[in-house]
């Protein structure tokens, strides 16, 4: 169960574990993007649900071929302002107000008016800040190991490869039948990425 | 092989799609035109204008050290003048970064894909900007060994900073401002930073490029949640860039001294911080772009636009001029109004005609459209703007300071070598950064002008045909080639 939630989870971040051996997937590259929609949406109906598609920019429509829901960036972000708002509006109370009031021209210690701009600013702030951090928490960044870097091939995923990746670890995955599956569906370089990692931590 | 229902409706936009980029460029070649200048051999004219741009910094270091050890007794303030040239430059320095977001953030939201061959080298002029303004009131505050007491951070005396002022409202808009930028910068970058990786020869170029590209591979699971950010922060970034120089102005309008009190500065702040950038912005592409070959990328209609902005935003800011005469006069404040009159025939008329002439009539030659088009003209222009821009900072910070309300402290404020120093060693640094960011960063965001080409769209590759038919798939080519 929590295996499942963790392995969920992991896709999510286009993270895939390897399947008990050293097989990390199957790579396929296709010719343009609208060839590689195609693709995922053929490789959706086959049934996997393991794959990730790969390309030097955003494919438009990419998210529905592949299943994708809308990112949950948003109400993330928006809890980050809130944070941000409460922590102003505490700050220049407590420590206007309270903790050290100065009067100033008979100006209340705390008022609105003076606030909202560090309100506005620190609002903004959180929001930034939280958006970037979940932003790399969703993708799993930074990654600096992934197996799909022994591809010499995939090395154009970002200047102008586009490639499908199925996972090994998805309910579906037969070696050689997704691999025929791939080029039946329009892929060529069709090739096998291993995990070279796991496999010298299993032979030491 | 597969329906594209949705693609019929669309047909008539994908017939003349806007070329963007200009030539018969593959994904591929638009790689390379931006890359190889991050990877090639340092051009000897790089190193020459490194070199006068070190000398810059080495320049401003030394004035800041001499500053630092004197106090700032160095500068020409004085009382009543005790705003002077560092306000100025730190006004300047800071509307300068304002383009550089309006262009990423603003035009991003407003789907203006003609942004993303520029967004890049703005954001960077933005960043590098905001780091000379901030050397200005850093320096400023005298002791700048206690420069932290600025932001609430516990301490010893048990003091808190005064939330009620102004200055302390700065602080937080400028430092928010930096970060959200340098965000925004990054976040942009990292897809452009993994294709330099994918791209590097050198194993530690390739490690640290790794490191900075965060082991980026191009996934849509990845992008999805990339895309969302990055909308993000343009609309996070669009209201605080608008909000900096109305903070900004703020330092003076919360004032009640005649010059400074009015309640027409945060907009006309802004306008003028928007018109000033983009000139910047201008006077920087003009030049990198025939130097780093990128014509096809940053074309004449991008430099067009430009200057159409500049134009709007130039008639904005002269007639903030003009409104700011109207509000005096028909305020009947006397001293509102001797302000303004002194201001054009006192004694820095001079610097107040450089500024109506420069920022007021010279963009209005944008009006022709030969002359928007005339890069040699809008050079001159552009550098013509930021020099009007800066005598608008100093007008205003000078003349509403120099006659106050007591006649016998009247005086005439002039700056000393450590002020032009200090200024010129900004420059320095300014261009120091840049050079740094043109040779070692894509300046140009490879991923976004990629995804507004023709081809990144999936239904580029239907049927050319009528488009409503679902085609099949363009078959693949032979495994070397790229794309069509």
């Amino acid at each position: 169960m929590l295996k499942q939630l963790t392995r969920q989870i992991k896709l999510s971040m286009g993270i895939f574990e390897s399947n008990g051996d050293t097989t990390y997937g199957v790579l396929a590259e296709f010719s343009n993007p609208g060839t590689l929609l195609d693709a995922a949406r053929e490789t959706r109906k086959a049934g996997y649900r393991y794959f990730d598609t790969h390309s030097p920019f955003p494919v438009h429509g990419m998210d529905k071929a592949m299943g994708l829901g809308q990112s949950i960036i948003g109400p993330i972000v928006f809890g980050g302002a809130l944070a941000g708002l409460a922590l102003a509006v505490w700050m220049q109370w407590w420590m206007g107000a309270i903790d050290y009031p100065l009067n100033i021209s008979g100006k209340p210690f705390f008022s609105t008016e003076p606030s909202t701009p560090i309100m506005f600013e620190l609002t903004i702030l959180f929001s930034a800040l939280t958006a970037v951090a979940a932003m790399l928490a969703l993708n799993g960044l930074p990654r600096p190991y992934n197996p799909l870097f022994y591809s010499e091939n995939f090395r154009r995923a970002t200047d102008d490869g586009f490639f499908l990746h199925i996972g090994a670890n998805d309910g579906q995955f037969e070696l050689e039948r997704t691999q025929e599956f791939l080029e039946s569906i329009g892929g060529y370089n069709v090739e096998v990425i291993e995990d070279r990692e796991t496999a010298t931590a299993t032979s030491e | 092989m597969a329906n594209h229902p949705q693609s019929g409706q669309q047909a008539e936009y994908y017939e003349g799609p806007p070329t963007l980029v200009k030539g018969e460029h593959s994904f591929h070649d638009i790689t390379n035109l931006v890359s190889h200048h991050a990877e090639k051999k340092t051009p000897m004219a790089w190193l020459a204008a490194f070199s006068v741009a070190s000398l810059g910094v080495v320049l401003l270091l030394t004035m800041l050290a001499y500053q630092v050890w004197n106090g700032v007794g160095v500068w020409g303030n004085n009382q009543p003048v005790a705003w002077g040239w560092p306000i100025v430059n730190f006004v300047f320095w800071v509307g300068i970064g304002h383009a550089g977001t309006l262009i990423s953030a603003v035009l991003f939201l407003f789907r203006q894909s003609w942004r993303t061959s520029i967004n890049r080298a703005a954001e960077a002029m933005t960043i590098f900007a905001v780091i000379c303004a901030l050397i200005f009131p850093t320096f400023h505050v005298g002791r700048v060994w206690v420069v932290y007491w600025m932001l609430p951070i516990p301490n010893q005396m048990e003091m808190w900073p005064q939330f009620k002022s102004p200055l302390l409202w700065d602080v937080f808009a400028v430092s928010v401002y930096f970060t959200v930028s340098l965000l925004f910068w990054y976040v942009g970058l990292v897809p452009d930073l993994a294709t330099l990786r994918d791209r590097a020869k050198n194993i530690w170029r390739k490690r640290v490029l790794g490191f900075f590209s965060l082991g980026w591979t191009g996934a849509n699971r990845h992008w999805r949640n990339y895309e969302k950010t990055y909308l993000i922060l343009a609309g996070l970034a669009t209201p605080l860039v608008l909000s900096v120089h109305s903070v900004v102005s703020f330092d003076f309008a919360v004032s009640i001294i005649p010059g400074w009190h009015t309640t027409i500065f945060p907009p006309y702040f802004v306008a003028g911080a928007i018109f000033s950038g983009f000139a910047m912005v201008m006077t920087l592409l003009v030049v990198a772009r025939v130097i780093y070959n990128l014509k096809d990328l940053i074309t004449l209609d991008h430099l067009e636009k430009m200057n159409i902005v500049i134009l709007v935003t130039g008639s904005i800011v002269g007639f903030a001029y003009i409104t700011e005469f109207f509000v005096a006069w028909y305020s009947m404040v006397e001293y509102e109004q001797y302000a303004f009159l002194n201001r054009a025939i006192g004694p820095y008329a001079w610097a107040y005609w450089i500024m109506m002439t420069c920022n007021l009539i010279a963009p209005q030659l944008f009006w022709v459209r030969r002359f928007r088009r005339s890069i040699p003209l809008m050079f001159a222009i552009s550098i013509v703007v930021n020099i009007g821009m800066w005598f608008e900072r100093f007008v205003i910070t000078i003349t509403s300071l120099h006659r106050d309300f007591l006649p016998s402290s009247w005086g005439y404020y002039t700056p000393t070598f450590v002020d032009i120093g200090t200024f010129i060693g900004s420059f320095g640094l300014f261009f120091f950064l840049f050079l740094l960011f043109l040779r070692f960063v894509p300046m140009v965001a490879v991923s976004e002008v990629k995804g507004v080409m023709p081809e990144a769209d999936p239904h580029f590759y239907d049927d050319h045909g009528d488009g409503h038919s679902a085609g099949t798939p363009t078959p693949a080519p032979q495994p070397s080639g790229g794309t069509s």
